[in-house]
Parts: C-alpha cells; structure tokens; sequence
C-alpha cells in the first residue's frame, strides 16, 4: 500500500481535520492548523496518523482525498470571490471561517461525495476522542490533548480502570407504580 | 468429488439466537457446528483500549446502511459479550402492536403471557439480576433524580451482571475484562461445548443450500484474524438442520444470497427492518444546578462528573410505556454510556452558532465530557428498513481491518417514527432542561442517518405469510429445516432493550427445531435442562475444520 503523501497533501489533511477539532497553532508559521480555539486539535491529537493507520483503510485514498479538497477549495474561492495565496494548498489558504463554510458544504446531506468527506472527518473526530492510533494508556501518559482535554480519568496503575465509588447510594425517585415484583416493566 | 463435512445441525452466530439452540441441542444428542464469523475471545484479550487492532474494535461491528448504521457484535458470544447486559422484559402492549399493518403484527401464539416461561429460564441461566438503588450509577442516579424532580419515575435497570465483581470501568462495550458480565462465553457456549459443540470461529457463512438428498449445504469462507477483509479460507459442511442466528444485519443477507440454490425467499426476508426505534440525546449538565436543584453529591466536592464511571445503563423512565397511548407514541428512556468516539461524534453542541457536530462550538462542549448524561430513546419504528442485493461475501463491504463496513440496507424513517422521536426528544428536554440543569440536543441523524445498536424484524415471524418470514415456531416459510432464531425474528421494535426477549423466543424456539431435527433422523430429545454457570471465560484452542 502507498501511502506517501506529498508536504501539501499531509497539510491539507490537517487543515481539513483541524477544521472538525480546532486546536492552536504549533509555532508562528504554522499555515495548517488555523489557531481557532485554545490546546491541541485533532491535528496534535493524531489525526493524520490515524488516517495512515493500514487498520483504518483510508490510507490508500488520502492523496486523492487532499486533491479533492483543493478542488473543492478552489471553486469554493472562485465562487465566493477570494483569491487563493499561491504558495499553500487552496484548503490550507482559506481563513478557518471559509474552511467552516466549505466543510458544511461537503458534509451536507446532499452532498454527491458527502460519505467520503463524513470518513475523514469521522477520522478527525476519532483521532480526538480516542487516541485510536495509541493504546490508550500510552495516548494518557503522553498527555494525549483530546483525551486529557475531556478529563478522561487515568486507569489503576494495572492499566485497568475501575471506579470502587460509581454511585449516590440512595434511592432517588419513585418506581413506576406498574413494576412487577421482579423488576420489569408490565 | 468433494467430500464434505457432515454434522446433524449447523447453526450459524453464536449470539442468544445461536448460542441457545446449539446448547439445547447439543445436549439433547445432537451433533452441532456452529460457524462465527467473528474472534473467540475471553477475558484475559478484552482490552481496556481504544487502539484501532484492540477488542474494541475486533469484537465489534459497526456497518453502515443508507440512512440506518447497525452496531452490534462481531465474536464468539455476539451482542452478549460487547452488550450493556440491561435486561428488561418487553410490555405487555408491545406484542400486541400493529405497526402500520393495521392487524397484529406477532403471532398470535406469542404474547407476554405465554413468553413469560421462556423469559424466566433465560434469567435463571444467565442470571439476571434485579438491581437496587445501591447499583444505580451516578449518571443513572443523576437522570433519576432529574425524573423526580420532574413529577416522573425512574426505575433501576435488571442486568445480567454480577455486581460483586463489575468495577464499573465502562469499557463493557469491547467486552468484559473482569467477567463480570454474564456473557454467553459464561453459561450456554461453555455448557454447549461441554456437550460435543464445535464452535468455529472466523467462520463466516455465505450461503446455504440444498443437497440431492435432501440435507442442507452450509458453505464458508475463513476470515484472516487481523484483516477481515481478507478470507484465508474456504469450505462447505453438510447438515440435516440450519439455524440462522446471524444477527438482523446479515441473517436476511445470507438468506438472500441462497436464494438462487434454496429457491424464492418469502418476501419478508430482508424487509421490515426496524432499529427499535432508537435515538441518543446528550445533556451537558450545569455541575452547579445539579447540586443545588437535585441536591447530589458524590461526597467527595463532585456532584456528578461522572459520564466516564458505570456499566452503561443503570436507570431508566419508563412512563410512556403505557399501553393506553397511541401506537408510535411510547417510549422508554434510558441513561446510557457511549465511549468516546461511538459515543462523541454525532453530539451535538446546544446553541451552535456554526456547525454543532464539529468545530469550535463542538469543541466546548467535549470540554466538559465528564458531565455529559446520554439519554437512549428506544421507541416503535415502523420497521421501514428494507436490504438491496447481497454485496458478493459478508452482510456488508468491508472497508477497514476490522468493525467499519458498508451494506445494502436502507432505512427513511416515515412520520410516525420522527413522530416517537419528537416526543421523546422534547420530553427529555422537560425533564433535564427544567430549572437550567442542563442543556439537551439530540444527535444528529444528517451525518450518517439513524443508527441502532438493536437491529430486528428483517426476517420476522409471524402468522402472515405476506408480512412475515417465519412461522410461529421461527421455521423459515417454504424452506423447512432452516430456523432462525435472533434479532431479525422479532417482528418489531420493543420500546425496551430486546436482548431479553430475543433470548426468550430462542429458548422457546427449541422444542420445535429439536421435533425438526428427530423428523429429519437425528437421534436428539428435548431436555429442557438449563446450562451450569462458569465463573469464567475460558481460553480456547482454535479447532481447525
């Protein structure tokens, strides 16, 4: 499987999945990452590794992916009047508002390539969320910023969650009055 | 020539539907196979880990339809082993529903009543058990203090889990590292091996015909361990009876794909597919309300965020179960837990001004994850799903190694479903939004349509033959000596969790698919006695065929 990707391919696939998680940029020059919100992204949280993982299947039709969004990001400045910069990808040259605006385009329900956009930003989100390109433990320790954002609680130094406090303990509304003896709905 | 395997039963999925058959029969005498397309794993390789490769992923199955997205199981134990185990009797009214039929849609043999036998065996063999206020987790505790302080009931949720040994670790959904969850790798696999059962795992079903003689043909292909894509096999074995137990989502497929050996298909087969009417909110709670309003405290400075803390469900509302209302009018609501990914991505944030799936707005919200609540919304569809054409192997194309696939099943929810799910959307906004103690958006069905973890009906029973596949013994029309016996049988959704009553109609099948077999020359007795519990999952060596 050939899965290399151009410089600007790999950029463009991050500005598509920062699009989907916004994080801040890595250093001053950054052009990919748009900078729209506070901590790491879906960029920094793995995104494109995860779109590179053989067990995701996507690999193989990521240039083509990164083609199509400078396709689509081209027309897109042609029909809202901007004039790309020359010396990036058209996808990583639009301002984060214009990428919001061509990535609500592509994921629209009438879309005619919306499921292959919905892949990529499914990736996207999952590289957040999950960290599914790390064991999980691995993706804690070295701060994964999706997981460690949602305050997802460490495990027992085993590697193994278990919360021996889960519950308040007391009942805390009345039983549907058509319970049966055993429990269940009549 | 080639020579085939033989044996007296073949039963196809190792879920309740297939793993109760094979057990019974097993035990009455019978030589039984049954073929999983999934892994066999236990206890020590249910892995508490997101990584893409891990039991989240190779235990599971996530296939995509147009407009409907079924998960479900994908090993040896089905939806037993990544299931939330919540274990609710169907109501009463519910099999008296007439979905869109305008006539009853069960079989008249089938009600709650003459269920209830099945149902009790089913618990004692698993077992479930009642719960109490002391298993109610605090995000079931948190929705059923929102429900009272609504005016409304909640009531703990009956599981088949052994609490003394669950640690509440939530990861339940890429199987149980503690065996605390009564699985089927717990009870009826282990029993039906213990009685000469060969489960093969990796096995999955294409199709199935008929021989000169009158048996049935089950052919195969092996499924390589790590990419499911690729088949490292292939084979045939030769039986007097089938069960199909593959699961709603590839039952009907491979019936289907055996329709040009077997002969036409009742038009049921296929058709009538219902997601149980199923349908998420999440509430993002106001931590602060939560304290002042219900007056929680987990006693350690948290009044809740806890989203991450439980076993899935634990507490549900069930006041629109209530036969007295309007068909597509009841519902049940449910406390639940989806892990991050399954459980994040078509979350919507409250007051987006962009998008609200992803983005900025999305972004703020998954900030406070811990105090997410997810409310499930099981309801009566209107089992509008219908299946195209088989794709050439599996239930569905497979596009990554493991869980992801895409197939032929088409789902658009008519007005009377989207008429249950607004009532149940806005009641869940009356009882979580009440007093600012959260804000509630339902997920978003744009992205990639509806989606079910309970997929049924589409190759139901029933006493029609125009509007079902089965007869009230769960024998396929026209096709004797095929059975079915899981989800797909059920004729329509349940407003509650189905695993219960899918265990009960297999259990209740059994007597008839044992007088089946006897009438085909297999030396097998109905005994009726129920499995031995195992305390725990047992590593096994893979038999080669």
């Amino acid at each position: 499987m050939d899965t290399t990707l151009t410089i600007d391919q790999v950029h463009t696939l991050e500005a598509f999945a920062d699009t989907i998680i916004p994080g801040e940029k890595r250093g001053p020059d950054d052009r990919a990452i748009a900078g729209a919100a506070t901590g790491g992204g879906a960029v920094a949280s793995g995104a494109i590794e995860l779109m590179l993982s053989p067990e995701g299947g996507l690999a193989d039709t990521l240039d083509s992916l990164a083609d199509g969004l400078n396709e689509h990001a081209r027309d897109y400045a042609a029909r809202v009047g901007l004039t790309p910069e020359p010396t990036v990808p058209p996808f990583v040259a639009m301002e984060f508002a214009d990428r919001i605006a061509l990535a609500r385009e592509l994921l629209d329900p009438g879309h005619p390539e919306r499921e292959l956009w919905v892949a990529l930003a499914m990736f996207s989100s999952m590289a957040w969320d999950t960290g599914a390109h790390m064991h999980t433990t691995d993706a804690l320790a070295a701060g994964h910023p999706g997981l460690t954002t949602m305050g997802f609680m460490p495990p027992d130094p085993d590697g193994l969650w278990r919360f021996p406090r889960f519950s308040y303990g007391r009942p805390l509304a009345a039983i549907h009055p058509r319970t049966t003896p055993r429990g269940d709905p009549q | 020539m080639t020579a085939f395997k033989q044996t007296d039963v073949v039963v196809v999925g190792s879920g309740f539907g297939g793993a109760i058959p094979a057990y019974h029969l097993a035990a009455g005498g019978a030589s039984v196979t049954v073929l999983e397309r999934g892994p066999w794993l236990t206890a020590d390789e249910f892995d508490h880990d997101f990584k893409f490769g891990s039991s989240s992923t190779a235990a599971f199955e996530f296939t995509m339809g147009e407009g409907m997205n079924v998960l479900g199981g994908n090993c040896v134990g089905g939806g037993s082993v990544v299931y939330f185990a919540a274990m609710p009797r169907a109501p009463r009214f519910v099999f008296e529903r007439q979905g869109s039929l305008g006539r009853r849609m069960w079989p008249a043999a089938v009600t709650r009543e003459t269920l209830e036998p099945w149902y009790d065996r089913v618990a004692q063999a698993l077992p479930i058990t009642r719960s109490n206020w002391d298993d109610v987790t605090y995000a079931g505790g948190v929705f059923a203090a929102a429900c009272n302080h609504a005016g409304r009931t909640a009531n703990p949720v009956a599981a088949a889990i052994d609490t003394e040994l669950c640690t509440n670790c939530n990861w339940m959904m890429s199987g149980c590292k503690f065996d605390a969850k009564r699985s089927l790798l717990l009870n009826y696999l282990p029993a039906a091996v213990g009685h000469g059962a060969r489960i093969l795992p990796l096995h999955e079903v294409q199709r199935i015909e008929r021989t000169p003689g009158g048996d049935f043909r089950v052919h195969y292909t092996v499924v390589d361990p790590v990419d499911y894509r690729v088949q490292v096999g292939a084979g045939a074995i030769e039986a007097k009876v089938v069960v199909v137990a593959a699961g709603a989502a590839a039952t009907p497929v491979i019936l289907q794909r055996s329709e040009e050996q077997l002969g036409a298909m009742p038009a049921a087969v296929g058709r009538y597919f219902s997601g149980n009417g199923e349908r998420l909110n999440t509430a993002v709670l106001n931590e602060d309300r939560v304290r002042e309003v219900l007056g929680l405290d987990r006693g350690d400075g948290l009044a809740y965020a806890a989203n991450q803390i439980g076993r899935g469900p634990s507490a549900a509302s069930w006041d629109r179960l209530d036969g007295s209302l309007p068909e597509f009018s009841r519902y049940s609501l449910e406390q639940l837990y989806f892990p991050p990914g399954f459980g994040t991505i078509l979350a919507q944030a409250p007051d987006a001004v962009g998008p609200s799936w992803f983005g900025t707005d999305k972004k703020e919200i998954l900030r406070r994850w811990q105090s997410w609540l997810t409310i499930f919304i099981m309801s009566e569809d209107d089992n509008e799903g219908v299946f195209g054409p088989p794709p050439v192997t599996g239930n569905a194309d497979r596009i990554s190694m493991q869980m992801l696939s895409r197939s032929n099943l088409r789902y658009e929810p008519t007005a009377n479903t989207r008429h249950g799910w607004a009532l149940a959307d806005a009641d869940i906004r009356d009882i979580l939004e009440r007093d600012g103690l959260a804000r509630v958006m339902p997920w978003t069905n744009d992205v990639i349509g509806a989606y079910t973890v309970h997929p049924l009906a589409s190759c139901r029973m029933g006493d029609d033959p125009a509007t079902s596949a089965l007869d009230d013994m769960n024998e396929l029309r026209d096709h004797p000596g095929i059975f079915v016996t899981d989800g797909s049988a059920v004729p329509g959704a349940l407003t509650v969790n189905p695993a219960f009553t899918i265990a009960a109609l297999a259990e209740r099948a059994v007597p008839g698919i044992v007088r089946a077999a006897r009438a085909r020359g297999v030396d097998v007795r109905y005994l009726g006695a129920l499995p031995p519990a195992a305390r725990a999952s047992r590593p096994v060596t893979v038999p080669s065929v």
